[in-house]
C-alpha cells in the first residue's frame, strides 16, 4: 500500500524569543506569551531561505532509507516563501539530491498547506503508477511585518516525505480535504508582507477547515477519536491545534507530543510536516495517526496513517525532530533583523 | 558570476562533485580533468565528497568583505581537507567567531552562497558547519 517511505526535517539554528520582539514594539510580553502560547520561534541564518531549508530536509529523507536521488520520480515543493516568483524551487532540490534530469517536479503554493497538498499528489502518481516514489516538501521561510502580531509567530523551517509503495515505514491509508473561498490571510504579487484578516478569521477559517476535513475522513474510515493514538494539527500557534483537538474530541495523550510551535514557532508549510515527523520518531509498529493540516485561503487535508513495523531501523538514520529543538542559539532583535534582512 | 560558468558548476557547487584519479588515488576538487602526477597515465573519474567529513586546516575572520557579502560580516573563511591533499576554500556556517578552532570536524551543508543582483541569479551550493553533538 501506498504511504511514506521516509522522512527528513530541517530547522535552523537560530531562535528569537518572545520578550525580544516584545521589547522592540513596547508590548507585554508575558500577555503575548499566553495569548498564542508560544515562547520564541526559529530564523534563519543569513543564507538560509526556503530552498536551502528543502535541501537540507529532503537530504535527510534520502539518508534515511538510502535511497537513489534517480529512484525519485517526482518533486514537489510548497511554499509561500519561494525565493523565486518565477523559477521553481525543486529543481534547485531535484538537482542537489542528484534526482535530475528524468522526473516531474514543480512548486506548489496554498499558504500553509502546500505541502500536504504535495504528499497527495505523490500518492496518486504512486497509486497510479505513474512514479515509483515521489517526494514531496513543505519549507518556509516565513515574514511577519515588524510590529504585526505574526512577528511573533512566523517561523522557519520544513519536511520531506518520500512517497512509494515499497519499504513503507506509515502506510496512508486514506486523505481526504476540505476547501472553500476563506479570505483570512494573503499577500499579494510584488508585497513584502501578508495581510490578514484579523482575530475574526479564527472560526471560519482555521477551525472550520481543520474540524471539517477531520470529520470528513473519520466518517470515511468510520473511525472514532480514541482509535488514534496521536492527532497532528496544523500550528500556527500553540492554541489552535488543541483547541481543534479538543473540539474534535480528542485527549491530551494524543495531540501535546506533537506540538513543537512554542519551540520554533509557526513554520507555515512544514508545521504539520514537522508535527507529523515528531510524532514518526516516537511511534511503535501499529500505531494509528491523524494529521490535518491548513493553509489560509482556506483548505485542510486530511490523513489516516498507520506505522509499519519498518519505523524502527529508517528513524535512526537521520536526525530527529529533538535534535532541532535542542540545537538553538539565541538572537537579538538586531540580529535577527540584520538576518531577514528587514533593515536596508 | 556570469549564468553559463555558474549553471556548467552546478553539480560540483551543489554536490561536491570533483574527480579521482584512479591510477594514484589522488581526489580533486575543484574537478581536474589530468591528473598532474600521472599526466597520460592517469585515469580521471568523478568523484563525490558530499558524505566526507571535513578538518578545518585554517581560518580567517571576514571583518570587511565586497558589496555583495558586506552584510554577512564578521564571517569565518575556512580551508577544509576533504581527504588527503584535497582541499578547499569555504565559509564555515553554525558556529560562533568564538568557537572557532583549527581541526574541527565540518560537514558540507547546502546554503546561498550570493546572489548576481537584487533582481539577478541566486547561486547556492555548499559551505560547511561544525558536526552536532549528535551526529
Ligand atoms: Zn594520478
Amino acid at each position: 500500500m501506498t504511504g511514506i517511505v521516509s522522512y527528513g526535517v530541517y530547522v535552523p539554528k537560530y531562535r528569537i524569543k518572545v520578550e525580544e520582539i516584545a521589547k522592540v514594539w513596547k508590548e507585554d510580553p508575558e500577555s503575548i506569551k499566553k495569548g498564542l502560547k508560544v515562547n520564541q520561534k526559529s530564523a534563519p541564518g543569513q543564507d538560509e531561505d526556503t530552498a536551502t531549508i528543502a535541501v537540507e530536509a529532503a537530504r535527510n529523507a534520502i539518508k534515511r532509507q538510502e535511497i537513489s536521488g534517480e529512484e525519485i520520480e517526482a518533486i514537489y515543493v510548497g511554499s509561500e516563501s519561494h525565493p523565486y516568483a518565477v523559477k521553481p524551487t525543486a529543481t534547485i532540490v531535484a538537482e542537489a539530491i542528484k534526482a535530475t534530469p528524468n522526473l516531474t517536479a514543480a512548486d506548489y503554493e496554498f499558504a500553509c498547506k502546500a505541502g500536504t497538498a504535495g504528499i497527495q499528489n505523490c500518492m496518486g502518481l504512486v497509486n497510479s503508477d505513474m512514479a515509483k516514489m515521489g517526494m514531496a516538501i513543505g519549507a518556509d521561510v516565513s515574514q511577519g511585518a515588524p510590529g504585526d502580531a505574526l512577528e511573533y509567530t512566523a517561523g522557519s523551517g520544513g519536511a520531506a516525505y518520500i512517497i512509494g509503495k515499497e519499504d513503507v515505514i506509515a502506510k496512508i491509508k486514506k486523505t481526504t480535504s476540505y476547501t472553500t473561498d476563506t479570505p483570512d490571510f494573503w499577500r499579494r504579487e510584488g508585497e513584502r508582507y501578508p495581510r490578514h484578516g484579523g482575530r475574526f478569521t479564527g472560526k471560519p477559517g482555521y477551525f472550520s477547515h481543520v474540524i471539517g476535513a477531520t470529520k470528513s475522513l473519520m466518517d470515511k474510515m468510520d473511525t472514532e477519536p480514541n482509535e488514534y493514538d496521536y492527532a497532528v494539527f496544523h500550528q500556527p500557534n500553540g492554541k489552535f491545534p488543541v483547541r481543534a483537538a479538543k473540539k474534535l474530541g480528542f485527549n491530551k495523550k494524543q495531540y501535546q507530543d506533537c506540538l513543537v510551535v512554542n519551540k520554533i514557532g509557526n513554520t507555515y508549510s512544514g508545521s504539520t510536516l514537522i508535527g507529523l515527523a515528531s510524532v514518526l520518531d516516537e511511534s511503535s509498529p501499529g500505531d494509528k495517526i491523524i494529521a490535518t493540516s491548513y493553509g489560509s485561503g482556506a483548505g485542510s487535508d486530511s490523513f489516516h496513517i498507520e506505522v509499519t513495523s519498518k519505523i524502527k531501523e529508517v528513524r535512526e538514520k537521520g536526525p530527529k525532530v529533538n535534535y532541532f529543538l535542542e540545537e538553538s542559539k539565541y538572537l537579538s532583535y538586531g540580529e535577527y533583523a540584520r538576518n531577514k534582512e528587514k533593515v536596508r | 558570476m556570469n549564468i553559463p560558468r555558474f549553471w556548467r558548476k552546478i553539480n560540483n557547487r551543489y554536490n561536491l562533485m570533483g574527480t579521482k584519479c584512479e591510477n594514484c588515488g589522488q581526489t580533486y576538487f575543484p574537478p581536474r580533468n589530468i591528473c598532474p602526477n600521472c599526466r597520460r597515465e592517469g585515469e580521471i573519474v568523478e568523484h563525490s565528497f558530499e558524505d566526507e567529513i571535513g578538518e578545518l586546516i585554517t581560518y580567517t575572520i571576514i571583518r570587511s568583505a565586497a558589496e555583495d557579502h558586506e552584510k554577512e560580516t564578521p564571517y569565518i573563511l575556512g580551508i577544509i581537507e576533504l581527504e588527503e591533499n584535497t582541499r578547499l576554500t569555504s565559509q564555515i556556517v553554525n558556529c560562533e567567531i568564538e568557537d572557532v578552532e583549527i581541526g574541527m570536524k565540518l560537514k558540507p551543508v547546502f546554503r546561498k552562497l550570493g546572489e548576481q543582483s537584487k533582481d539577478g541569479l541566486l547561486f547556492y551550493g555548499v559551505k560547511f558547519s561544525p558536526i552536532g553533538k549528535e551526529e
